[in-house]
């Protein structure tokens, strides 16, 4: 943030989350907000996560899992479809690769510094199940 | 709508009931609190007008006083008029969230009824709630009497919600002897008594829902130290200029005057005692006694506004005395006490070469008499004479065993 003297913001411990007045906030899509320097969506809290969740969207579902778990609303999805993740607040706690129910899983954790295009290469092969046929002898 | 009440031109109220009616008057939107003894009598008045239809407002019982004062701090960053009333261990109970509700720069208003501290455990009055909350960032307004005390909550909803202070405020009257003593109080009438405040106006309220905010975030070394010099500049700035217009304005209304320092018989007066709450009163009695008895030209300075302390109208007053006597009715526990320390720090920079002494007195509730006072007062005048202390720097008034003195 700018960085203003004592006399330079408005009075009292209160930041203000948009710039100017909104209106059916509800339904405006976050990119569109007209968020504020001092709203946290400004702010990148990336260096906070050694692990990073990474999206194959060959497997998913489009089941809403990861969205509805994620504690930092760092899923992005478009009319119930899985677009991608919000590298900026996604704290890497991995809670979205746990709930995935694909097989393989739809998401999982590399390290940070792990380029998405040898990720996708090295993506581990469905599992098969474990065969529960009671064999005849 | 809430009923209005036909007051008489004069009521014969005590302070708490004085307090009490000012707070239906201006219509408060949320009073939320914690009874305790001597301040109980205004919550539980202003509860009473609120079940007797006389107020909209809402009245929430809380858990604890620390509980009363969240509400407040909730309810004032939701964009309401908010007060409530405590006295000393609640006053204690309280004194985080006063730091917040200054810090966020919340107007609300505490009519605090001054107890002493425990232990000992006991209910009457002195001036240590007053005390501890000196560093808090309120406003802190002195009464002397039901009166004042009812006046000072029309002036400190008005200073505190102005848009230039947006500060608490705290009015102070003295436990039983202001708030269980009952005397005439000349009204306002409702309708006067709201549009001297007028209607509240709200900043940066949660419940703006196009504007939403964030209240009581946390900075660290990189903001903190910016926000406390803003309030401290609104508080060293801003506050005192507007109770001096408050002042101005209530005295065209009522006719009543009040001043930021009050002087009596300051013109020519040659020693001074100064002090707060009834003490004023006495004090005011016995220096016209010292002058037309014992021919000493005494006078009196009433702390009418504790906070933001007025340091060049004090100095201003005392600047022609020669012997001062500073009465603080708290335990300073280790140290001079705050009266005497606050005159030392208004007087030491200026040409002034007067006495300063310190009495300790009135405990616990225990009287200050008129005789303590002439013997103060003549002490004083030995000062001047002297032009040094004749006395011990810190004396004990008014205590049972022997002497107590300090320095």
């Amino acid at each position: 943030m700018e960085k203003k003297g004592w006399d330079g913001f408005e009075i009292g411990a209160m930041l203000r989350t948009f710039d100017g007045a909104v209106r059916d906030i509800a339904t405006t899509l976050p990119e569109n907000r007209p968020y504020s320097q001092s709203s946290s969506f400004t702010a990148s809290v990336a260096d906070w996560r050694i692990e990073k969740p990474l999206f194959n969207k060959d497997y998913c579902i489009d089941c809403q899992f990861c969205w509805v778990y994620c504690p930092d609303m760092s899923i992005i999805s478009r009319d119930k479809k899985m677009i991608g993740i919000d590298f900026d607040h996604c704290k890497g706690c991995g809670i979205c690769v746990e709930v995935c129910p694909t097989n393989p899983k739809s998401l999982l954790m590399f390290p940070e510094q792990k380029d998405e295009e040898s990720a996708l290469a090295e993506w581990p092969k469905k599992e098969k199940k474990a065969d529960t046929e009671v064999k005849e002898d | 709508m809430a009923d209005t009440i036909e007051l008489r031109d004069i009521e014969v109220w005590d302070g708490n009931m004085a307090a009490s009616q000012a707070l239906r008057q201006v219509q408060v939107d949320v009073v939320a609190a914690y009874p305790i003894t001597p301040s109980t009598p205004i919550v539980e008045g202003y509860a009473g007008f609120k079940a007797n239809g006389y107020v909209d407002g809402e009245f929430v019982m809380t858990e604890s006083e620390h509980g009363a004062m969240s509400c407040c701090i909730g309810a004032a960053a939701a964009g309401g008029r908010v007060a409530t009333a405590t006295s000393s261990q609640g006053f204690a109970l309280m004194l985080e969230t006063l730091y917040s509700a200054s810090g966020m720069r919340l107007p609300i208003v505490l009519n605090l009824v001054n107890r002493a501290i425990g232990a000992p455990l006991n209910v009457n009055g002195d001036h240590s709630d007053m005390y501890m909350g000196r560093d808090s960032g309120w406003i802190q307004f002195g009464a002397y009497s039901p009166q004042e005390a009812y006046d000072l909550n029309f002036i400190a909803f008005k200073v505190s919600e102005d848009h230039d202070v947006r500060l608490p405020a705290i009015v102070n009257q003295d436990g039983f002897m202001t708030s269980h003593t009952a005397q005439g109080v000349h009204t306002l009438s409702d309708e006067v008594a709201y549009n001297f405040v007028g209607d509240y106006k709200p900043m940066n309220d949660m419940l703006d829902l196009d504007h939403p905010v964030t209240h009581g975030v946390q900075t660290e070394e990189d903001w903190h130290f910016e926000h406390k010099a803003r309030q401290q500049h609104a508080l060293m700035t801003a506050v005192l200029p507007k109770i001096q217009a408050a002042f101005d304005d209530f005295e065209k209304l009522s006719g009543r005057k009040y001043n930021i320092v009050e002087s009596y018989n300051m013109d020519d007066a040659e020693v001074a005692v100064v002090c707060m709450g009834t003490s004023v009163e006495t004090a005011r009695e016995v220096a016209e006694e010292m002058r037309t008895q014992h021919g000493i030209k005494a006078g009196v300075i009433g702390i009418r506004v504790f906070r933001p302390w007025p340091l060049e109208q004090i100095a201003a007053a005392l600047k022609d005395v020669k012997a001062i006597g500073a009465l603080d009715r708290s335990s300073p526990h280790g140290a001079m006490g705050a009266l005497f320390n606050e005159l030392s720090g208004s007087l030491f920079n200026t040409e002034t070469k007067a006495v300063l002494t310190n009495y300790i007195y009135g405990l616990g509730g225990r009287d200050l008499t008129k005789a303590h006072l002439v013997g103060i007062f003549t002490e004083l005048k030995a000062n001047a004479d002297a032009l040094k202390p004749t006395t011990p720097l810190q004396q004990y008034i008014g205590l049972r065993g022997p002497k107590l003195s300090f320095f």
